[in-house]
């Protein structure tokens, strides 16, 4: 079984990205380049970006089923609107209207079982797709991209986190949305171990308060880098000491880093305090695969 | 009144760190925290928190072990995976992966399930020296940050037409997903923060599709335009194909950060910089447009 690692933050920008691209330069070479990158961060999946010789090797449709009302076999008895606890569908029976918002919709079948007139049948909805890429030295990107204007980042997630089933790799890192709602819980549950990259300042150490506590929710251990660790506020240490959680690595802010990483060369060139400081934290994380 | 958005699509932009400075540049406004995930608006208002109220979130399924069967008919009609087999071959439910939709509950031939709706979330009225803000707490973990910023932008605008308030700014999630269409719904403006980097860029045309899909007019701000000039050219260039009007370019500026440590919005910790006349500049814009 593959090492399932997480990279989250709760804080957008904090540096999850930056960190997983760079984890994953790192472990492949010392993993004989059987380690795999998923891009969880399904609404703005930009992992790939960092690998300008990417190529995409295969992709595929995220449907879900959506029921439809046959208006000439409804009785317009409402039973499935009383079965809906999304508000997802219309009855206004004098009129003989029937009709299912598909946005509102979160296909949970509830509406067909309800049903006792056979008046609702189903259509498969895209919401977006899964996209391998290979060309890279690794085992290469598997990408989720949710359709715009699709409100349902989490079966993304879960598609794409189906979707590996069948793989045969030494460790799998996922790359997080940020936040703490049901898309991060999608991701980084029944992982190994969570990297949680933090910034040290007031918005860096609230949102990382927030995603520890989510952690701690779920089980899953975990340790946290400092990124533009010289860029802030000391209080992130206290924070940590306090409730004894290991930093993993510090990452220093460079402007000339944030300049590479801008252009999306994260290839060569980087500040060998930074690469150095990345390397430290892929033998660490490492080593723990051993040690599970 | 009018309702602006400000969002990125990429985090780190500087969303948070830009409303709480044109909250400072436009007096008469209602604030709107719509990060619910991980609002950090309030770190910089200093709330006085005036009301308190809790969020009914979503359902979430758990079997009574003593009434139920094993017959299993749960376990078949779940779409979420939720149901399965414990060590001792009990059927139970993953709280976390339970979608809340009740489908188990109503089939339960034993009436062994029952559910609970999550009330970890909390959303507040507050009083801070730029006026009124709304804004939230979600409970880590928990689903429906949508219809909290919903409820959150609902209250915003009620509070904005008692007051007679000109304007309500709201603070969006990153993303394009439900958390920011349901930030971005009903807004007569959106901004969006595009700091100079091609994830930046590629993030931000993401939601520009999202918000014109809306019918709502978009705006851009460029924000540490000096990080990358090259990058920063491209932003430009790129949104003039997208005929997004640029607002204004503000410099990388370590102050943000120490004005942030001292709960302070840029525009008040710099008055008299660049930066901040920018601010101003971009306000009056959004607000004669």
């Amino acid at each position: 079984m593959a090492l399932k690692i997480a990279i989250a933050s709760g804080k957008g920008g904090t540096g999850k990205t930056t960190t997983a691209v760079n984890l994953y330069h790192h472990l492949n070479r010392m993993h004989g380049g059987n380690v795999l990158l998923v891009d969880c961060d399904v609404e703005e999946p930009n992992g790939v970006l960092f690998f300008p010789d990417a190529m995409e090797e295969t992709s595929s449709l995220v449907t879900m089923e959506i029921p439809v009302i046959d208006t000439s076999k409804c009785t317009f008895c409402r039973r499935c609107v009383e079965f809906c606890e999304f508000n997802a569908i219309l009855v206004i029976p004098p009129v003989k209207f029937a009709e299912v918002n598909q946005s509102q919709c979160h296909s949970c079948g509830a509406c067909q079982v309800a049903c006792d007139h056979e008046a609702i049948w189903v259509k498969d909805q895209t919401i977006g797709n899964i996209t391998r890429y290979s060309g890279i030295t690794g085992a290469g990107i598997v990408e989720g991209n949710l359709k715009i204007g699709s409100a349902m980042q989490t079966m993304v997630i879960r598609s794409l986190k189906k979707s590996l089933h069948s793989n045969n790799n030494d460790i799998l890192l996922f790359d997080a949305p940020p936040g703490t709602s049901c898309p991060v819980v999608e991701t980084v549950s029944d992982t190994d171990f969570g990297v949680l990259v933090a910034e040290p300042t007031p918005f860096g150490l609230h949102d990382l308060k927030l995603m520890v506590a989510l952690l701690r929710k779920l089980c899953i251990p975990f340790g946290v880098v400092i990124n533009k660790a010289d860029l802030g506020s000391p209080e992130i240490y206290e924070y940590l000491g306090t409730e004894g959680i290991e930093i993993l690595a510090e990452i220093p802010f460079s402007r000339s880093f944030a300049a590479i990483y801008a252009s999306g060369e994260l290839q060569s060139g980087i500040p060998e305090e930074i690469d150095n400081g990345y390397f430290l934290l892929a033998r660490k994380l490492s080593e723990l695969r051993v040690t599970v | 009144m009018k309702e602006i958005t400000v969002i990125s699509g990429k985090g780190g932009t500087g969303k948070t760190s830009i409303t709480a400075s044109l909250a400072a540049a436009g007096p008469g406004l209602v604030l709107c925290d719509g990060d619910v995930d991980a609002a950090d608006l309030h770190l910089i208002l200093g709330p006085d928190v005036k009301e308190t109220h809790t969020f009914e979130g979503g359902w979430t399924a758990s079997i009574q072990q003593e009434k139920c069967s094993g017959c299993n008919i749960c376990e078949e009609y779940c779409r979420f995976d939720a149901i399965f087999r414990d060590d001792n071959n009990r059927l139970v439910i993953d709280g976390f992966k339970c979608e809340g939709c009740r489908l188990c509950e109503r089939l339960c031939p034993s009436k062994a399930i029952k559910s609970k709706r999550s009330n970890s979330s909390r959303w507040y009225v507050s009083e801070t020296r730029f006026g009124i803000l709304v804004h939230a707490e979600m409970g880590p973990g928990e689903e429906n940050s949508g219809k909290l910023v919903t409820l959150v932008k609902e209250n915003a605008r009620e509070l904005a037409t008692r007051s007679g308030a000109k304007m309500i700014l709201t603070d969006g999630p990153p993303g394009t997903g439900c958390p920011t269409i349901a930030a971005v719904a009903g807004a007569d403006a959106v901004l969006v923060v595009i700091e100079p980097s091609i994830t930046s860029m590629h993030d931000a045309e993401r939601v520009i599709e999202l918000v014109r899909g809306f019918g709502i007019p978009v705006y851009a701000l460029l924000n540490k335009s000096d990080l990358n000039p090259r990058i920063s050219k491209l932003v430009e260039s790129q949104l003039e194909v997208y005929s997004v009007p640029l607002l204004g370019q503000i410099p990388f500026d370590e102050g943000v950060v120490e004005a942030m440590i001292e709960g302070l919005s840029f525009l008040e910790y710099a008055p008299d910089s660049g930066a901040s006349s920018i601010i101003r500049s971009v306000w009056m814009q959004l607000f004669s447009n």
